[in-house]
């Protein structure tokens, strides 16, 4: 147990992800919400490419995790953009304050 | 001020010599990774001093009252990850994660930051709410994973090498992943014009255009 091996990095990537989760579900700052998603998904992340080290072998797993970079990159650029627009609208980031769908 | 720019390059200078003149003098080769330091060995050690600087930006991320520290404290969270990629042979992907979110993503949401948030008031508010919740749902969570992760007998393969894997991401992604990689070009696209869209200031009709 003492050297590292794939639980470690399953492990990390668990308290990664429970970390992200509680980001999410306690912020009031729309922001630190996105941040909360970056982090899950940086703990999927570190899941897909330790079983591609230790299990699988081949490149699949960095594969896949090359991919949700970019669809992170991607959310993050559509999400920004979206707190901006609330931003305008409601004079405030505050997750409770965007409670309309219109102006 | 032109003497101080003068003096800054001349230590960015400095540095880059003296990383290069290190890098020449203590090739990867001569690394004493399996050298044992009491129970653990040199590359234990690097993994743990790594993942907990990664696991102290998180704590940041996710507990920080402040949005600049918790953004900082993602800026770790994301280097230790992107240095742990190092320990499992993704050498493409860590240098992937260095480019595409600490120099994007990052640098996005500390723009964010800085255009929605009155930076000079006292209170950069990244308060908290529903804090009970929030710490049943960690405390639900986490122990499930964690304990899966230790508890599981992996079928581990025996003693995986580090080896370079950028050629064969190259080939994969040219060969039986070439839909996915043109449909993730495709979602960049869109996301390009929907981000510029949604975030551009919205005209009235009977309003001028200010210059």
């Amino acid at each position: 147990m003492v050297h590292v091996g794939l639980p470690h990095f399953l492990v990390l990537g668990a308290l990664l992800f429970s970390a992200g989760l509680l980001t999410v579900a306690t912020r009031r700052n729309a922001v630190g919400v996105l941040m909360g998603v970056e982090l899950i998904l940086n703990g999927a992340n570190v899941n897909f490419v330790a079983f591609n080290h230790y299990v699988t072998g081949g490149v699949s797993g960095q594969v896949f995790a090359l991919f949700v970079i970019v669809l992170a990159a991607a959310e993050a650029a559509v999400g920004l953009a979206i707190v901006l627009a609330i931003f305008h609208t409601f004079r405030s980031i505050d997750v409770r304050a965007a409670d309309t769908m219109r102006e | 001020m032109k003497g101080k720019i003068g003096l800054w390059l001349f230590l960015a200078a400095l540095v880059v010599g003296f990383v290069a003149l290190l890098a020449s003098r203590v090739g990867p080769a001569t690394l004493p990774a399996d050298q044992a330091v009491g129970p653990f060995t040199l590359r234990d050690l690097l993994f743990y001093a790594v993942a907990s600087l990664a696991m102290v930006g998180t704590a940041f991320v996710a507990l920080s009252r402040n949005i600049v520290y918790s953004a900082l404290g993602l800026l770790f969270a994301l280097l230790g990850t992107g240095a742990l990629y190092v320990f499992l042979s993704a050498d493409f992907l860590a240098v992937t994660q260095l480019l595409v979110y600490i120099g994007g993503v990052l640098v996005l949401i500390l723009f964010a930051v800085m255009l929605t948030s009155r930076i000079t008031d006292v209170n950069v508010s990244n308060t908290s709410m529903g804090v009970a919740g929030g710490a049943a749902l960690f405390f639900a969570t986490a122990p499930v994973l964690v304990f899966v992760a230790l508890a599981t007998p992996w079928a581990a393969r025996s003693s995986p090498g580090l080896a370079p894997t950028t050629r064969e991401i190259g080939d994969a992604f040219l060969t039986g992943w070439l839909l996915p990689f043109e449909l993730a070009s495709l979602v960049l696209l869109a996301t390009l014009i929907g981000a510029v869209v949604i975030a551009r200031k919205e005209l009235k009709p009977d309003e001028e255009p200010t210059p």
